[in-house]
Protein backbone atom coordinates (compact mmCIF):
# COMPACT_ATOMS: atom_id res chain seq x y z
CA UNK A 1 0.00 0.00 0.00
CA UNK A 2 2.60 2.07 0.62
CA UNK A 3 4.07 4.68 -2.34
CA UNK A 4 6.35 2.12 -4.55
CA UNK A 5 9.80 4.14 -4.79
CA UNK A 6 12.80 2.40 -6.01
CA UNK A 7 15.59 4.21 -4.75
CA UNK A 8 14.51 4.73 -1.42
CA UNK A 9 15.65 1.90 1.71
CA UNK A 10 13.73 -0.91 2.18
CA UNK A 11 12.56 -0.16 5.64
CA UNK A 12 11.13 3.40 4.52
CA UNK A 13 7.59 2.81 3.34
CA UNK A 14 6.10 6.57 2.84
CA UNK A 15 2.15 6.41 2.91
CA UNK A 16 0.77 8.17 0.89
CA UNK A 17 -1.10 11.03 1.08
CA UNK A 18 -3.91 10.84 0.06
CA UNK A 19 -4.73 7.60 2.32
CA UNK A 20 -3.17 10.01 5.47
CA UNK A 21 -5.86 12.37 4.41
CA UNK A 22 -8.23 9.13 3.99
CA UNK A 23 -7.64 8.58 7.55
CA UNK A 24 -8.19 11.73 8.83
CA UNK A 25 -11.24 12.66 7.24
CA UNK A 26 -12.19 9.15 8.68
CA UNK A 27 -11.11 10.16 11.97
CA UNK A 28 -13.28 13.38 12.09
CA UNK A 29 -16.76 11.85 11.19
CA UNK A 30 -16.25 9.02 13.90
CA UNK A 31 -15.86 11.88 15.94
CA UNK A 32 -18.90 13.97 14.95
CA UNK A 33 -20.51 10.99 15.41
CA UNK A 34 -19.44 10.10 18.63
CA UNK A 35 -20.54 13.55 20.03
CA UNK A 36 -23.74 13.71 17.48
CA UNK A 37 -24.80 9.88 19.03
CA UNK A 38 -24.10 10.78 22.66
CA UNK A 39 -26.20 14.20 22.01
CA UNK A 40 -28.96 12.44 20.34
CA UNK A 41 -29.21 8.93 22.23
CA UNK A 42 -32.69 9.95 24.17
CA UNK A 43 -34.33 10.96 20.95
CA UNK A 44 -33.08 8.24 18.73
CA UNK A 45 -34.36 5.43 21.47
CA UNK A 46 -30.92 4.20 22.11
CA UNK A 47 -31.04 2.88 25.17
CA UNK A 48 -28.47 4.46 27.61
CA UNK A 49 -26.80 1.23 28.55
CA UNK A 50 -25.90 0.68 25.40
CA UNK A 51 -23.90 4.32 25.19
CA UNK A 52 -21.20 3.34 26.39
CA UNK A 53 -19.60 0.19 24.11
CA UNK A 54 -21.16 2.47 20.89
CA UNK A 55 -18.65 4.61 22.61
CA UNK A 56 -16.17 2.42 23.31
CA UNK A 57 -16.46 0.84 19.84
CA UNK A 58 -16.19 3.78 18.10
CA UNK A 59 -13.41 4.85 20.01
CA UNK A 60 -11.45 2.24 19.20
CA UNK A 61 -12.55 2.44 15.68
CA UNK A 62 -10.55 5.33 15.76
CA UNK A 63 -7.52 3.92 17.60
CA UNK A 64 -6.84 1.26 14.85
CA UNK A 65 -7.24 3.89 12.51
CA UNK A 66 -4.51 5.52 14.18
CA UNK A 67 -2.68 2.88 14.58
CA UNK A 68 -3.08 1.25 11.76
CA UNK A 69 -1.96 4.02 8.85
CA UNK A 70 -0.46 7.37 11.08
CA UNK A 71 1.81 4.78 13.31
CA UNK A 72 2.64 2.60 10.23
CA UNK A 73 1.44 -0.65 12.20
CA UNK A 74 0.32 -2.00 9.08
CA UNK A 75 3.69 -1.91 7.64
CA UNK A 76 6.13 -2.74 10.87
CA UNK A 77 7.99 -5.75 11.92
CA UNK A 78 5.22 -8.12 13.36
CA UNK A 79 7.14 -8.10 17.07
CA UNK A 80 6.19 -4.72 17.28
CA UNK A 81 2.90 -4.99 16.50
CA UNK A 82 2.79 -7.95 18.91
CA UNK A 83 4.70 -5.68 22.24
CA UNK A 84 2.48 -2.85 21.66
CA UNK A 85 -1.11 -5.19 21.64
CA UNK A 86 0.40 -7.17 24.36
CA UNK A 87 -0.18 -3.80 26.82
CA UNK A 88 -3.50 -3.65 26.01
CA UNK A 89 -3.66 -7.15 27.14
CA UNK A 90 -2.35 -6.35 30.55
CA UNK A 91 -4.41 -3.02 30.31
CA UNK A 92 -7.34 -5.41 30.47
CA UNK A 93 -5.78 -7.80 33.06
CA UNK A 94 -5.68 -4.99 35.22
CA UNK A 95 -8.55 -3.62 35.08
CA UNK A 96 -10.99 -6.85 35.27
CA UNK A 97 -8.42 -8.13 38.19
CA UNK A 98 -9.34 -4.77 40.07
CA UNK A 99 -12.75 -4.88 39.16
CA UNK A 100 -13.21 -8.75 40.49
CA UNK A 101 -11.44 -7.38 43.72
CA UNK A 102 -13.32 -4.35 44.49
CA UNK A 103 -16.75 -5.67 43.60
CA UNK A 104 -16.18 -8.58 46.35
CA UNK A 105 -15.80 -5.71 49.35
CA UNK A 106 -17.92 -3.18 47.57
CA UNK A 107 -21.00 -4.66 49.60
CA UNK A 108 -19.38 -4.38 52.90
CA UNK A 109 -18.00 -0.25 51.84
CA UNK A 110 -21.57 0.77 50.79
CA UNK A 111 -22.96 -1.10 53.81
CA UNK A 112 -20.67 0.31 56.40
CA UNK A 113 -21.67 3.21 58.38
CA UNK A 114 -19.36 6.46 57.92
CA UNK A 115 -21.06 8.35 61.50
CA UNK A 116 -20.27 5.04 63.45
CA UNK A 117 -16.66 5.69 63.08
CA UNK A 118 -14.91 7.86 65.69
CA UNK A 119 -14.59 11.32 64.97
CA UNK A 120 -16.55 11.77 62.19
CA UNK A 121 -19.27 13.78 63.62
CA UNK A 122 -16.33 16.08 64.79
CA UNK A 123 -15.00 16.41 61.16
CA UNK A 124 -18.30 17.00 59.63
CA UNK A 125 -19.29 19.69 61.54
CA UNK A 126 -16.25 21.52 61.37
CA UNK A 127 -16.00 24.51 58.33
CA UNK A 128 -14.70 23.48 54.88
CA UNK A 129 -12.13 25.86 54.13
CA UNK B 1 19.97 7.76 20.93
CA UNK B 2 23.91 8.53 20.60
CA UNK B 3 25.31 9.87 17.55
CA UNK B 4 28.50 10.05 16.26
CA UNK B 5 29.74 12.79 14.56
CA UNK B 6 31.60 11.61 11.45
CA UNK B 7 31.22 14.81 9.32
CA UNK B 8 34.95 15.05 9.64
CA UNK B 9 35.89 12.11 8.25
CA UNK B 10 33.08 10.18 6.68
CA UNK B 11 34.96 9.58 3.14
CA UNK B 12 37.32 7.13 4.75
CA UNK B 13 34.90 5.08 6.73
CA UNK B 14 34.62 1.44 5.33
CA UNK B 15 31.51 1.54 5.58
CA UNK B 16 28.67 2.84 3.81
CA UNK B 17 28.15 4.92 6.97
CA UNK B 18 26.04 7.80 6.90
CA UNK B 19 26.25 11.36 8.92
CA UNK B 20 24.21 9.92 11.68
CA UNK B 21 25.08 6.56 12.07
CA UNK B 22 26.43 5.49 15.50
CA UNK B 23 29.25 3.25 14.96
CA UNK B 24 27.75 0.52 17.37
CA UNK B 25 25.21 0.12 14.06
CA UNK B 26 25.65 -2.24 10.77
CA UNK B 27 23.80 -0.41 8.68
CA UNK B 28 20.99 2.65 8.76
CA UNK B 29 18.86 -0.09 8.98
CA UNK B 30 19.81 -2.05 12.16
CA UNK B 31 19.61 1.55 13.67
CA UNK B 32 16.34 2.46 12.70
CA UNK B 33 14.85 -0.68 13.92
CA UNK B 34 16.66 -0.61 17.33
CA UNK B 35 15.42 2.56 17.83
CA UNK B 36 11.87 1.63 16.67
CA UNK B 37 11.82 -1.27 18.79
CA UNK B 38 12.62 1.28 21.43
CA UNK B 39 10.38 3.49 21.05
CA UNK B 40 7.57 0.81 20.76
CA UNK B 41 8.27 -0.59 24.18
CA UNK B 42 8.21 3.16 25.73
CA UNK B 43 4.77 3.31 24.08
CA UNK B 44 4.21 0.18 26.07
CA UNK B 45 5.25 1.63 29.38
CA UNK B 46 3.21 4.59 28.55
CA UNK B 47 0.05 2.77 28.12
CA UNK B 48 0.43 0.98 31.31
CA UNK B 49 1.51 4.47 33.27
CA UNK B 50 -1.75 5.57 32.19
CA UNK B 51 -3.81 2.75 32.86
CA UNK B 52 -3.60 3.30 36.29
CA UNK B 53 -5.65 6.00 35.98
CA UNK B 54 -7.88 3.89 33.47
CA UNK B 55 -8.36 1.36 36.26
CA UNK B 56 -9.08 4.35 39.07
CA UNK B 57 -12.01 5.68 36.30
CA UNK B 58 -13.33 1.96 35.67
CA UNK B 59 -13.07 1.51 39.03
CA UNK B 60 -14.95 4.81 40.23
CA UNK B 61 -17.43 4.49 37.67
CA UNK B 62 -18.43 1.37 38.33
CA UNK B 63 -19.61 1.56 41.45
CA UNK B 64 -20.72 5.43 41.58
CA UNK B 65 -22.46 5.49 38.03
CA UNK B 66 -24.45 8.08 40.22
CA UNK B 67 -21.39 10.21 40.59
CA UNK B 68 -20.97 10.93 36.91
CA UNK B 69 -23.83 11.50 35.80
CA UNK B 70 -23.95 14.69 38.23
CA UNK B 71 -20.50 15.43 37.19
CA UNK B 72 -20.36 15.88 33.33
CA UNK B 73 -22.70 18.74 33.32
CA UNK B 74 -19.72 20.80 34.04
CA UNK B 75 -17.75 19.55 31.27
CA UNK B 76 -18.60 21.39 27.98
CA UNK B 77 -18.53 18.39 25.44
CA UNK B 78 -17.86 21.24 22.26
CA UNK B 79 -14.83 22.27 23.62
CA UNK B 80 -13.52 18.87 24.08
CA UNK B 81 -14.79 18.14 20.67
CA UNK B 82 -12.86 21.27 19.69
CA UNK B 83 -9.82 19.65 21.01
CA UNK B 84 -10.26 16.18 19.76
CA UNK B 85 -9.88 17.82 16.06
CA UNK B 86 -7.07 19.76 16.94
CA UNK B 87 -5.32 16.75 18.15
CA UNK B 88 -6.46 14.73 15.09
CA UNK B 89 -5.42 17.54 12.85
CA UNK B 90 -1.91 17.25 14.50
CA UNK B 91 -1.87 13.82 13.85
CA UNK B 92 -2.17 14.27 10.46
CA UNK B 93 0.38 16.92 10.10
CA UNK B 94 3.00 14.71 12.17
CA UNK B 95 2.17 11.79 9.32
CA UNK B 96 2.90 14.26 6.81
CA UNK B 97 5.81 15.32 8.46
CA UNK B 98 7.05 11.47 8.56
CA UNK B 99 6.44 10.99 5.11
CA UNK B 100 8.15 14.16 4.18
CA UNK B 101 11.69 13.57 6.18
CA UNK B 102 11.26 9.74 4.67
CA UNK B 103 11.38 11.23 1.35
CA UNK B 104 14.11 13.84 2.60
CA UNK B 105 12.09 16.83 2.19
CA UNK B 106 13.46 18.85 4.99
CA UNK B 107 11.88 22.35 4.33
CA UNK B 108 8.21 20.38 4.21
CA UNK B 109 8.94 18.34 7.21
CA UNK B 110 9.77 21.21 9.17
CA UNK B 111 6.24 23.35 8.21
CA UNK B 112 4.26 20.03 9.13
CA UNK B 113 6.15 19.75 12.74
CA UNK B 114 5.63 23.35 13.19
CA UNK B 115 2.06 23.33 12.25
CA UNK B 116 1.84 20.20 14.48
CA UNK B 117 3.05 22.36 17.36
CA UNK B 118 1.03 24.80 16.86
CA UNK B 119 -1.76 22.55 17.27
CA UNK B 120 -0.14 21.02 20.46
CA UNK B 121 0.05 24.43 22.05
CA UNK B 122 -3.83 25.06 20.70
CA UNK B 123 -4.64 22.38 22.34
CA UNK B 124 -3.11 23.69 25.70
CA UNK B 125 -4.87 26.87 25.22
CA UNK B 126 -8.55 25.34 24.93
CA UNK B 127 -7.44 23.17 27.71
CA UNK B 128 -6.49 26.27 29.95
CA UNK B 129 -9.96 27.76 29.08
CA UNK B 130 -11.73 24.65 30.25
CA UNK B 131 -9.63 24.45 33.39
CA UNK B 132 -9.77 28.41 34.66
CA UNK B 133 -13.10 28.22 33.74
CA UNK B 134 -13.73 24.87 36.44
CA UNK B 135 -11.46 26.80 38.51
CA UNK B 136 -13.82 29.90 38.81
CA UNK B 137 -16.45 27.86 39.73
CA UNK B 138 -14.54 25.90 42.57
CA UNK B 139 -14.21 22.98 40.58
CA UNK B 140 -11.45 21.18 42.19
CA UNK B 141 -10.07 18.18 43.20
CA UNK B 142 -11.73 15.95 45.81
CA UNK B 143 -10.01 17.87 48.30
CA UNK B 144 -9.88 21.28 47.66
CA UNK B 145 -13.63 21.67 45.92
CA UNK B 146 -14.81 24.38 46.84
CA UNK B 147 -18.46 25.00 47.32
CA UNK B 148 -18.16 28.90 48.54
CA UNK B 149 -15.46 30.70 46.02
CA UNK B 150 -17.78 31.83 43.76
CA UNK B 151 -21.41 33.46 44.54
CA UNK B 152 -24.20 32.40 41.78
CA UNK B 153 -24.81 36.38 41.11
CA UNK B 154 -21.33 36.97 40.05
CA UNK B 155 -21.44 35.93 36.19
CA UNK B 156 -18.58 33.48 36.25
CA UNK B 157 -18.74 33.08 32.31
CA UNK B 158 -18.40 37.20 31.82
CA UNK B 159 -14.94 38.75 31.79
CA UNK B 160 -11.60 37.54 32.14
CA UNK B 161 -10.70 35.02 34.37
CA UNK B 162 -7.97 35.47 36.69
CA UNK B 163 -6.69 31.88 36.37
CA UNK B 164 -6.69 32.13 32.99
CA UNK B 165 -4.27 35.56 33.24
CA UNK B 166 -2.17 33.62 36.00
CA UNK B 167 -2.06 30.79 33.65
CA UNK B 168 -1.01 32.43 30.43
CA UNK B 169 1.68 34.25 32.09
CA UNK B 170 4.22 31.57 31.55
CA UNK B 171 3.38 31.43 27.80
CA UNK B 172 3.41 35.15 27.40
CA UNK B 173 7.25 35.24 28.96
CA UNK B 174 7.89 32.61 26.65
CA UNK B 175 7.02 34.39 23.60
CA UNK B 176 8.60 37.52 24.50
CA UNK B 177 11.57 35.33 25.54
CA UNK B 178 11.84 33.50 21.89
CA UNK B 179 10.86 36.72 19.71
CA UNK B 180 13.73 38.23 21.65
CA UNK B 181 16.11 35.37 21.06
CA UNK B 182 15.15 34.95 17.47
CA UNK B 183 15.82 38.75 16.92
CA UNK B 184 19.30 38.57 18.50
CA UNK B 185 20.52 35.31 16.91
CA UNK B 186 19.38 37.49 13.34
CA UNK B 187 21.37 40.40 14.51
CA UNK B 188 24.33 37.85 15.12
CA UNK B 189 23.92 36.17 11.44
CA UNK B 190 22.87 32.99 13.15
CA UNK B 191 19.76 32.11 10.26
CA UNK B 192 19.07 28.72 11.59
CA UNK B 193 19.08 29.62 15.33
CA UNK B 194 17.09 32.55 14.26
CA UNK B 195 14.32 30.72 12.28
CA UNK B 196 14.35 28.11 15.17
CA UNK B 197 13.05 30.74 17.95
CA UNK B 198 10.61 32.34 15.70
CA UNK B 199 9.51 28.99 15.02
CA UNK B 200 8.88 28.28 19.03
CA UNK B 201 7.95 31.68 18.94
CA UNK B 202 4.98 30.74 16.48
CA UNK B 203 4.09 27.76 19.01
CA UNK B 204 3.38 29.51 21.84
CA UNK B 205 1.57 31.48 19.63
CA UNK B 206 -0.69 29.12 18.89
CA UNK B 207 -1.78 29.06 23.02
CA UNK B 208 -2.81 32.11 22.36
CA UNK B 209 -4.92 31.27 19.38
CA UNK B 210 -6.48 28.55 21.35
CA UNK B 211 -7.12 30.51 24.42
CA UNK B 212 -9.00 33.04 21.87
CA UNK B 213 -10.66 30.37 20.42
CA UNK B 214 -11.86 28.48 23.33
CA UNK B 215 -13.17 32.00 24.57
CA UNK B 216 -15.21 32.79 21.95
CA UNK B 217 -16.43 28.79 21.44
CA UNK B 218 -17.87 29.66 25.30
CA UNK B 219 -19.09 33.02 24.94
CA UNK B 220 -20.61 31.72 22.07
CA UNK B 221 -22.42 28.42 23.49
CA UNK B 222 -23.53 30.78 26.34
CA UNK B 223 -25.13 33.21 23.66
CA UNK B 224 -27.24 30.20 22.32
CA UNK B 225 -28.24 29.04 25.67
CA UNK B 226 -27.32 31.24 28.78
CA UNK B 227 -30.48 29.75 31.07
CA UNK B 228 -29.39 26.14 30.14
CA UNK B 229 -25.73 26.39 30.45
CA UNK B 230 -25.44 28.57 33.74
CA UNK B 231 -28.31 26.76 35.52
CA UNK B 232 -25.76 23.70 36.61
CA UNK B 233 -23.51 26.06 37.67
CA UNK B 234 -24.50 27.06 41.36
CA UNK B 235 -21.51 26.33 43.61
CA UNK B 236 -22.98 27.91 46.57
CA UNK B 237 -26.00 25.75 46.32
CA UNK B 238 -24.17 22.91 46.25
CA UNK B 239 -22.66 23.92 49.40
CA UNK B 240 -26.12 24.23 50.82
CA UNK B 241 -26.78 21.15 49.98
CA UNK B 242 -24.29 19.92 51.37
CA UNK B 243 -23.02 21.36 54.08
CA UNK B 244 -24.56 21.78 57.17
CA UNK B 245 -22.04 24.23 59.20
CA UNK B 246 -22.04 27.54 61.07
CA UNK B 247 -20.18 28.76 58.71
CA UNK B 248 -22.53 27.88 55.75
CA UNK B 249 -25.07 29.24 57.28
CA UNK B 250 -23.35 32.88 57.22
CA UNK B 251 -22.55 32.09 53.69
CA UNK B 252 -26.60 31.22 53.13
CA UNK B 253 -27.95 34.23 55.15
CA UNK B 254 -25.92 36.95 52.97
CA UNK B 255 -27.28 35.16 49.62
CA UNK B 256 -31.00 35.35 49.28
CA UNK B 257 -30.64 32.69 47.09
CA UNK B 258 -30.54 30.36 49.43
CA UNK B 259 -33.67 30.16 52.08
CA UNK B 260 -35.15 28.51 55.53
CA UNK B 261 -31.35 27.49 56.67
CA UNK B 262 -32.96 27.77 60.04
CA UNK B 263 -35.32 24.51 59.54
CA UNK B 264 -32.72 23.01 57.61
CA UNK B 265 -30.28 22.71 60.41
CA UNK B 266 -32.84 21.64 63.10
CA UNK B 267 -34.27 19.09 60.94
CA UNK B 268 -30.42 17.48 60.12
CA UNK B 269 -29.97 17.62 63.73
CA UNK B 270 -33.20 15.66 64.62
CA UNK B 271 -32.86 13.14 61.41
CA UNK B 272 -29.17 12.78 61.45
CA UNK B 273 -28.86 9.45 63.25
CA UNK B 274 -31.87 8.09 61.46
CA UNK B 275 -30.99 8.43 57.85
CA UNK B 276 -27.41 8.88 57.13
CA UNK B 277 -26.59 5.01 55.95
CA UNK B 278 -24.39 6.02 53.24
CA UNK B 279 -21.51 8.09 52.08
CA UNK B 280 -23.76 9.84 49.44
CA UNK B 281 -26.84 10.53 51.86
CA UNK B 282 -25.99 14.08 52.55
CA UNK B 283 -26.94 15.20 49.54
CA UNK B 284 -30.24 13.69 49.34
CA UNK B 285 -31.06 14.40 52.65
CA UNK B 286 -30.53 18.04 52.56
CA UNK B 287 -32.32 18.48 49.58
CA UNK B 288 -35.24 16.50 50.87
CA UNK B 289 -35.74 18.57 53.68
CA UNK B 290 -34.20 21.64 53.71
CA UNK B 291 -34.35 22.93 50.03
CA UNK B 292 -37.89 22.04 48.93
CA UNK B 293 -38.16 25.65 48.23
CA UNK B 294 -35.76 25.55 44.88
CA UNK B 295 -38.79 23.85 43.31
CA UNK B 296 -36.58 21.34 41.57
CA UNK B 297 -34.48 23.38 39.84
CA UNK B 298 -31.29 22.60 41.58
CA UNK B 299 -30.05 18.89 40.17
CA UNK B 300 -29.27 16.64 43.16
CA UNK B 301 -25.97 17.15 44.04
CA UNK B 302 -23.37 14.33 45.91
CA UNK B 303 -20.09 15.82 47.88
CA UNK B 304 -18.48 13.30 46.00
CA UNK B 305 -18.88 14.71 42.91
CA UNK B 306 -15.08 16.29 43.53
CA UNK B 307 -13.68 13.01 43.31
CA UNK B 308 -14.82 12.75 39.30
CA UNK B 309 -13.02 15.93 39.33
CA UNK B 310 -10.15 14.41 41.18
CA UNK B 311 -9.84 11.35 38.36
CA UNK B 312 -10.74 14.37 35.50
CA UNK B 313 -7.66 16.90 36.24
CA UNK B 314 -5.26 13.66 36.76
CA UNK B 315 -6.30 12.21 33.81
CA UNK B 316 -6.33 15.67 31.61
CA UNK B 317 -3.12 16.63 33.60
CA UNK B 318 -1.25 13.92 32.87
CA UNK B 319 -2.08 14.07 29.07
CA UNK B 320 -1.32 17.58 29.15
CA UNK B 321 1.81 16.84 30.57
CA UNK B 322 2.85 14.35 27.57
CA UNK B 323 1.72 17.30 25.37
CA UNK B 324 4.03 19.83 26.76
CA UNK B 325 6.69 16.67 26.80
CA UNK B 326 5.76 16.26 22.99
CA UNK B 327 6.26 20.27 21.98
CA UNK B 328 9.80 20.24 23.62
CA UNK B 329 10.34 17.27 21.54
CA UNK B 330 8.86 18.36 18.48
CA UNK B 331 11.17 21.49 18.95
CA UNK B 332 14.03 19.40 18.66
CA UNK B 333 12.64 17.84 15.68
CA UNK B 334 11.54 21.22 14.42
CA UNK B 335 15.84 22.59 14.85
CA UNK B 336 17.06 19.24 13.14
CA UNK B 337 15.34 19.93 10.02
CA UNK B 338 15.73 23.17 9.65
CA UNK B 339 20.08 21.93 9.47
CA UNK B 340 18.41 19.59 7.01
CA UNK B 341 19.70 16.39 8.63
CA UNK B 342 16.83 13.71 7.35
CA UNK B 343 17.31 11.49 4.33
CA UNK B 344 15.58 8.14 2.95
CA UNK B 345 17.86 6.28 5.34
CA UNK B 346 17.92 8.35 8.32
CA UNK B 347 14.88 9.51 9.22
CA UNK B 348 14.07 7.66 12.74
CA UNK B 349 13.66 10.13 15.01
CA UNK B 350 10.90 12.21 13.12
CA UNK B 351 9.13 8.42 13.15
CA UNK B 352 9.90 7.71 16.83
CA UNK B 353 8.17 11.61 18.11
CA UNK B 354 5.97 10.92 15.73
CA UNK B 355 4.97 7.35 17.21
CA UNK B 356 4.82 9.38 20.84
CA UNK B 357 2.82 11.77 18.95
CA UNK B 358 0.48 9.62 17.95
CA UNK B 359 -0.07 7.72 20.85
CA UNK B 360 -0.69 10.84 22.96
CA UNK B 361 -3.44 11.55 20.22
CA UNK B 362 -4.42 7.92 21.57
CA UNK B 363 -5.08 8.43 24.90
CA UNK B 364 -7.25 11.44 24.31
CA UNK B 365 -9.82 9.27 21.58
CA UNK B 366 -10.24 7.45 24.58
CA UNK B 367 -10.54 10.35 27.37
CA UNK B 368 -12.77 12.19 25.11
CA UNK B 369 -16.09 9.91 25.52
CA UNK B 370 -15.09 8.71 28.43
CA UNK B 371 -14.57 12.20 30.51
CA UNK B 372 -16.93 14.43 28.14
CA UNK B 373 -19.93 12.04 26.65
CA UNK B 374 -21.07 10.65 29.88
CA UNK B 375 -24.80 10.22 29.35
Amino acid sequence: MADHHDDLPKFCHPVPTKLLFGVFFALIFLTILTVVVSALAGSMGIPSAFMFPIAMTLATAKAFLVCAFFMHMWWDKSFNVIAFLSSLLFVSLFICMTLMDTGHYQSTIESYDVNQMPGVAELESEPAE
Amino acid sequence: MAVADHSHDHHDDHHDHGEFIAHHFDSPEQQFDSGKLGIWLFLVTEVLFFSGLFVAYTLYRNHHPEIFDQAHVYLNKYLGGLNTIVLLFSSLTMALGVRSAQLGKNKSCGIYVLITMVCASMFLGVKAVEYSHKWDMGILVRSAFDFTYTHPDQTIISGLSNYLVYLSVIPLLLLVGFIITSVVFRLIDKAVWSKFWMGMAITVGGYFLGVVIGYLFMAAKIGEAKHAYIEPVRPIALYAMTQDTDHAKEDHAKSDHVKGDGHDKDHDDEHDDEHHDAAHANGEHHDDHGHGEHHGEIPEFDRNVGTFFSIYYCMTGLHAIHIIAGIIALGWLYFRCLNNHWRSDYFGPVDYVGLYWHLVDLIWIYLFPLLYLID
